[in-house]
């Protein structure tokens, strides 16, 4: 009969504690005066392992601009957190729970992306989904409150294509080629496809698809047993999670030469590759800014916030590729959010004048240097019609034994390819939702 | 002598056959659903409603599904989270061909193909019993959501494969909007209510029906029932279909009311033991067990996820210390699964046990024991 006093009681203390936390939470959020900046990390679960980085490097680059700065024109940011899993559901409970007074929201994940996407544009806050999400959503005319900067999937294969076309002396050089892709059987890795079949007509190429299904991520033998047999002059991998470092594994196994191996940016991640360490020298992968940390605004992040013991993490993640993504990412808000000083006046911005800021982005290489952010984002232009940039182009990073390191100058993307597919999907979305696309003159 | 069947005599066949035959159940369930209708959504901020009760709501749905196949009928089963998928792929493929019909009855289609779906997949029911029956499940999970996945016309040739559900009104042209993100909570919180408490009603019907007592009894000793004259094939196959369908209309109402697409990730194997431990939780063979265990299940981690960094902070306060954000993440994974050790320790029948050990206190009352 204890027991059972014990299991009433704790009910009726977490009832109460609920309401308590709660009302504290609301309390936190009317805090004046600063800009507030929900972070929508997963620190824990399947994908921890590219959700640590992603998060740390988020949190770090606001708080250096408060520690050195003051905030932006002496307008504080607060970072709060809130613990998603990579699951959608936590997702949405997450965004409801922070929404009051919300900046921007950048969930790292296509499905919390996705489904955030219609409550943003409800709630006039920008979704800023950098290399994820829906691709459609580089169209700003339908899509007001996504943005998808500097590049997205689509163009992203383009751009694979192009790095490979390089190598071997042209476009023209491409005809007769056999690739081999290989993909997280779902609605991300299968996005490219649309795209790569215009590719393999124009430029005369064939590529074998090799789905992994996403329950059984690290079983791969016998994909790439097929692979040893055909023997394709190139394998191009749209992995995620436990699937990229166990496809490395396995393509170290049968000995394919990994200087043929290409990874998207999420194929990217330190994590994945050490395993395979000195093994898997010479993979390379996408990457929509720089990698490492020899850029200037390190010296700044060292002296703010590592060395005064103020990072978000443990530190160690400093200068690793998802962590410069997530810094690059807060970067892209700061300056909207500067943007959107100018025009509104200084103070407190809603989440409709900062997605105005990033509409407005235009962002040249002598100003990116200023900021100490040279190498890390490319030149940016936004404008209301195309919310992914005029000039997407991405940067290949090749795995050296224990680090990446970047090979090449920007690449960039055939956009006269992927534009009207970007454009056509918008207005099919457009149709089902009954949405009228807005002018943008 | 707070709650008393003794002494309430009944003087008609009717009365005696009614849902709630004492007074005191009826005026109680009654002044709930009053509660839900018209208090909660008055007194609920958009938190509340929109992130939590719509949300254990449609799991609620979907356990009493589960828990009419696998609390009732005793057929075990891990496709859940597939029939959801099918209830939810189909409401939207009849929500965007057939515009002309209304959107309840697109989610009620896609009920329906999840009953279809779960017949087919009962079939095997008929043959193995218990774990070997749960793998055979499993192989609709993995069917189902390998279909909808690879199979464009469920999705309308979308190149991204993850739909968006469009703003419906109640009724094509007039009447509130219910789903989408233009929807006010307050109109899918009551739209989701309906669906909940129309389904709770007839399962609770169901259970103490023909139909009930027949599962009840293929449950208990198959043999047995298959010698009294209850027909094997039509009671566990009408458990499969009633319990898909109840799980397909969760998963619509899953797409429609709380995330606004339909996602594959939302219906996968985890979702199919989500929905299992809130039946395991609640208790199996009881409807109220089902809302219990949804809501058990769902809500603690998010009450852990709000209340650990406040206590955190307050220790922080007084000691100095103050563990990084993603240590207070795994101490959440470790409370939530200690909790669940606990209660099945003290409770192995389930949240809805302690409801009834309740109910007998106020009956001893005041001198309980």
């Amino acid at each position: 009969m204890n027991l059972k006093k014990i299991i009433l009681s704790l009910a009726t203390v977490a009832v109460a504690a609920t309401t308590v936390s709660v009302g504290i939470n609301v309390a936190m959020a009317g805090a004046a005066g600063e800009q507030k900046i929900p972070s929508l990390v997963y620190r824990t679960g399947a994908y921890a392992a590219g959700g640590v980085p992603l998060a740390d490097g988020y949190a770090d680059y606001y708080n250096m601009i408060n520690e050195r700065d003051g905030g932006v024109n002496g307008v504080k940011f607060v970072v709060t957190e809130c613990e998603t899993a990579y699951k959608t559901d936590r997702g949405v409970e997450c965004y409801d729970r922070t929404k009051e007074g919300a900046t921007v929201y950048s969930p790292w994940s296509t499905g919390i992306s996705y489904a955030l996407q219609d409550k943003l544009a409800e709630d006039k806050i920008p979704l800023l989904s950098m290399g994820y999400g829906r691709t459609a959503a580089a169209d700003g005319s339908v899509f007001k409150y996504v943005f998808a900067l500097p590049a997205t999937y689509w163009n992203q294969a383009t751009s694979i294509i192009q790095v490979i076309a390089n190598e071997n002396g042209g476009l023209d050089k491409l005809k007769g080629m056999n690739f081999a892709y290989i993909y997280l059987d779902h609605p991300y890795g299968k996005e490219p496809i649309p795209t790569l079949d215009i590719l393999a007509r124009k430029f005369g190429f064939t590529y074998d698809k090799y789905p992994v299904a996403p329950a059984s991520m690290t079983d791969q033998k016998s994909t790439w047993l097929q692979i040893r047999k055909s023997k394709p002059d190139y394998a191009i991998m749209w992995g995620w999670g436990a699937m990229t470092p166990t496809a490395i594994k396995e393509a170290v196994n049968i000995r394919f030469d990994m200087t043929k191996f290409i990874g998207n940016w999420w194929a990217a991640n330190e994590s994945d590759l050490a395993p395979s360490g000195v093994k898997a020298k010479g993979y390379r992968a996408a990457a929509f800014h720089g990698v490492g940390d020899g850029y200037g605004i390190y010296a700044d992040m060292k002296k703010y916030l590592y060395d005064a013991g103020k990072a978000a993490g443990d530190g160690s993640k400093a200068g690793t590729t998802f962590y410069n993504r997530g810094l690059v990412n807060s970067a892209y808000v700061v300056e909207a959010i500067k943007l959107a000083h100018k025009e509104f006046g200084i103070g407190v911005m809603t989440g409709d004048q900062v997605a105005w800021g990033l509409e407005h982005l235009d962002l040249k290489n002598d100003y990116i240097k200023s900021l100490g952010l040279n190498g890390l984002m490319p030149e940016t232009k936004i404008t209301c019609a195309n919310h992914e940039g005029q000039n997407p182009a991405i940067l290949i990073q090749e795995w050296t034994g224990d680090h990446y390191a970047i090979t090449d100058e920007w690449i960039p993307a055939m956009t006269d390819i992927t534009r009207p597919l970007i454009e056509a999907e918008a207005a099919a979305f457009a149709a089902e939702k009954g949405i009228t696309p807005r002018e943008c003159n | 002598m707070i709650y008393r069947e003794a002494g309430q005599f009944k003087t008609s066949y009717a009365k005696d056959q009614a849902l709630f035959s004492i007074p005191m159940d009826k005026n109680f369930v009654l002044s709930i659903i009053a509660l839900a209708i018209f208090i909660v959504p008055l007194l609920a901020n958009e938190y509340w409603l929109g992130s939590i009760l719509i949300p254990v709501l449609i799991l609620s749905i979907a356990a009493i599904g589960l828990n009419i196949l696998t609390g009732y009928a005793g057929q075990l089963s891990l496709g859940s989270g597939a029939f959801m998928a099918a209830g939810a792929y189909m409401a939207y493929k009849v929500a965007t061909n057939l515009t002309f019909l209304p959107v309840p009855i697109a989610i009620l289609a896609g009920g329906l193909s999840a009953a279809f779906a779960g017949i087919v997949f009962g079939i095997p029911s008929l043959r193995i019993k218990g774990f070997y029956l749960a793998v055979a499940t499993l192989a609709s999970q993995f069917f189902l959501i390998w279909l909808f996945t690879h199979v464009d016309w469920f999705v309308n040739y979308s190149i991204s494969g993850v739909p968006s559900i469009a703003d419906y009104k109640l009724f094509v042209d007039f009447g509130p909007l219910v789903t989408g993100a233009k929807a006010s909570v307050e109109a899918r919180y009551l739209f989701v209510l309906g669906f909940a408490i129309l389904l709770a009603l007839a399962a609770r019907n169901m259970a103490r029906g023909n139909i009930g007592r027949s599962w009840m009894a293929i449950r208990d000793m198959d043999i047995a029932a298959e010698i009294m004259g209850i027909r094997p094939l039509k009671a566990k196959l009408s458990a499969f279909a009633i319990s898909s369908f109840y799980c397909g209309i969760a998963g619509a109402l899953w797409a429609f009311c709380y995330i606004n697409n339909v996602e594959q990730g939302a219906y996968d194997i985890n979702r199919s033991f989500q929905i299992l431990f809130m039946v395991i939780i609640g208790g199996l063979g009881s409807i109220l067990g089902s809302f219990l265990g949804a809501a058990f299940i769902f809500l603690l981690p998010l009450f852990l996820s709000n209340f650990l960094p406040v206590i955190f902070d307050i220790i922080g306060d007084i000691f100095g210390y103050r563990p990084s954000i993603d240590i207070i993440s795994h101490i959440e994974l470790m409370i939530f699964g200690g909790l669940i050790i606990f209660f099945l320790i003290v409770e192995p029948h389930g949240l809805a046990r302690l409801w009834q050990i309740g109910k007998e206190k106020l009956r001893r009352w005041p001198f309980p024991y």
